[in-house]
């Protein structure tokens, strides 16, 4: 199941590099929050993916998940989360102001 | 008493909270920032004090026990950097009231502002890894929304590039504490350190390391990840970039050091003599080389910032005593001195209208104070003794020498003499030479803009001149660094 888990995070940043490398601004958007679903789930799977009850006391089951995991994605997804929504509200600026979403044109002169 | 380490993250948290209901009442505003940054400033002083006489300082977060709950560690360092910080930070706002337009005020300045603080004063006294990350995101985005704020069409294109570049580094980051916990099984950084000690850095632990060094050089700005930052750094008004300019580098320094003196300290030949000694030395000399062909009084700063940032991490890859010590008191000589100069750069740029080095000239005539305060900070920037720079850059390159280590030692002194070159290029342009601005712009009042820059002038001076004891000082935080048991055992109390 890891292995497997490994494989689609490494298509996830594949893919998401792919599209970072586009001149499109939206596509470079897209491409941080595809980013950001690949370090998450590396973030689940690299403690080692595991069967058991939540982690709580009265339960008394034979094994327990580790809950540490959970609540650093939880809050790694809250923050990419703002950034994302930060980013697109960017792009949408960027591309009124310039008239363009083509990052090839937003390169900036060298007279400035 | 120990509950006190956690205001200088509280503190600007509920004030930036109130000022956003305020958002348009600017002088409420001016005068609640001006409060909070000042009490952060003699809070932290406070806080040197304390560490310096009765060592370092634990907070559990919610009392739970160290390995398992938070902790909020002020060590000397820590404590170190937090001062330097907020002095920064206050200064950079009283400059701020002063040249930051009205409606950009209006505009959730304030709040952000304080928002930024958060971020740099939880990332200096965390002692967790995860906690560290998060830090690291609030400064961020406060910083986005700084770097971009008024909207300019320079701006927007600029930070665009400047946001992508922290997420992806901020990607990488969560990727390496994924890694660590899967193979320490902890976020505690004390703890984390005595399992890196246990596993003797093998394996992938070296790989760990190396990542994190490329997420925190991200921010540091180091070679070859510096690329975002002179464009990034022109856009905003002179209070902003300056803030930046002292501080923002310098959060990514802190966390190598800290990292690399803690954490990851036990293959010292490969990690730091090698790997980091080089990087230091390119990011040394591109810096330079940028400064030098740029005819912008901004730009050149801007690339200054990156050439300095280069002799930190030489000071930390020599790993001497000595020359951690002398990365130590480079920090606070070039927070002070870079702070100064973008302030000054803004001054001319009130008074010009420009900050092309080639359309100013002759402000030693009309703006005297100002041209010989800028000489001060510069010279002292570029290393002229008794000034600052000087005593920070000696221990630096005489431990290189001392360790064998000549080329880098070489390349910090042609570095310093290149500084030098670039800084009497920036006055003997806009300093001497014909008066190009107009009458009108001749008698444009700086006095008061140049108050608040005054102390970091004085300071320059007196870290010069009173380089013995705040050498010393420096001493004990680098002997106090590099010995992690110091840090491991105050956290997990053994």
């Amino acid at each position: 199941m890891e292995v497997l888990m490994a494989i689609m995070i490494g298509i996830i940043f594949m893919v998401s590099i792919y599209l970072m490398m586009s001149r499109n601004l939206l596509r470079v958007a897209v491409a941080t929050l595809l980013l950001s679903h690949g370090v998450h789930l590396l973030l689940l799977t690299m403690p080692g993916l595991q069967r058991g009850d939540a982690p709580i006391l009265s339960f008394a089951a034979d094994a327990y998940t580790d809950p540490l995991p959970h609540a650093l994605i939880l809050t790694a997804i809250v923050i990419s989360f703002a950034v994302t929504s930060l980013l697109l509200v960017m792009a949408y600026r960027t591309y009124k102001v310039h008239k363009t979403d083509d990052l090839e044109d937003l390169r900036g002169s060298a007279d400035e | 008493m120990n509950n006190l380490i956690i205001l200088p993250i509280v503190i600007p948290f509920i004030i930036g909270a109130i000022l956003i209901l305020l958002a348009k009442r600017i002088t409420a505003q001016r005068i609640l920032s001006g409060i909070t940054m000042s009490f952060l400033l003699t809070l932290s002083i406070y806080l040197a004090v304390i560490v310096y006489l009765h060592g370092t300082i634990v907070l559990e977060v919610g009392n739970w026990e160290a390995p398992f709950g938070i902790v909020i560690v002020a060590d000397l360092l820590s404590t170190f950097m937090l001062l330097l910080s907020n002095l920064v930070g206050t200064i950079c706002l009283f400059f701020a009231f002063q040249t930051v337009a009205e409606t950009r005020e209006k505009q959730f300045f304030y709040p952000l502002y304080l928002f930024l603080m958060i971020g740099v004063n939880g990332a200096f006294l965390t002692g967790d890894l995860f906690n560290l990350f998060v830090f690291f995101e609030v400064m961020l985005i406060a910083s986005y929304g700084l770097i971009v704020h008024g909207g300019t069409g320079y701006q927007l294109r600029e930070s665009f590039k400047y946001v992508i570049i922290n997420i992806f580094a901020s990607a990488l980051f969560i990727a390496a504490i994924a890694w660590i916990y899967a193979i320490t099984g902890t976020m505690n950084m004390a703890h984390i350190a005595e399992r890196v000690a246990e596993l003797d850095q093998a394996g992938a632990l070296n790989f760990v390391a190396m990542l994190l060094f490329v997420v925190f050089a991200s921010k540091g700005a180091l070679f070859p990840l510096y690329f975002w930052l002179p464009r990034s750094y022109f856009g905003p008004p002179a209070a902003i970039a300056a803030l930046f300019g002292g501080l923002l580098t310098k959060v990514g320094i802190y966390a190598i050091i800290r990292t690399f003196t803690l954490m990851f300290n036990h293959d010292i030949g490969f990690t730091h003599k090698e790997l980091i000694v080089t990087i230091a030395g390119f990011t040394m000399l591109f810096g330079v080389l940028g400064a030098v062909s740029q005819f912008d009084f901004k730009r050149i700063l801007s690339y200054h910032i990156i050439s300095q940032v280069g002799y930190m991490v030489m000071g930390l890859g020599i790993f001497t005593p000595l020359a951690v010590a002398g990365a130590i008191y480079y920090i606070a000589h070039h927070m002070i001195v870079k702070t100064a100069l973008f302030l000054f750069a803004g001054v001319t740029e009130r008074i010009t209208g420009t900050t092309d080095l080639k359309k100013m000239g002759g402000l030693l005539g009309t703006h005297p104070w100002l041209a010989w305060f800028f000489f001060i900070t510069a010279v002292s920037l570029a290393g002229i003794p008794p000034l600052s720079g000087f005593f920070s850059k000696f221990p630096i390159i005489l431990s290189g020498f001392e360790e064998g280590q000549y080329v880098i030692a070489g390349v910090a002194l042609l570095v310093g003499l290149l500084t030098l070159f670039s800084m009497i290029k920036i006055f003997s342009y806009a300093f001497w030479g014909k008066q190009k601005h107009t009458k009108e712009q001749a008698s444009v009042p700086v006095r008061k803009l140049l108050l608040p820059i005054f102390p970091l002038v004085a300071l320059a001076i007196i870290l010069g001149f009173a380089a013995e004891p705040i050498f010393t000082y420096s001493l004990e935080v680098a002997e106090d660094i590099m010995d992690p048991a110091n840090y491991i055992d105050s956290v997990l109390k053994e």
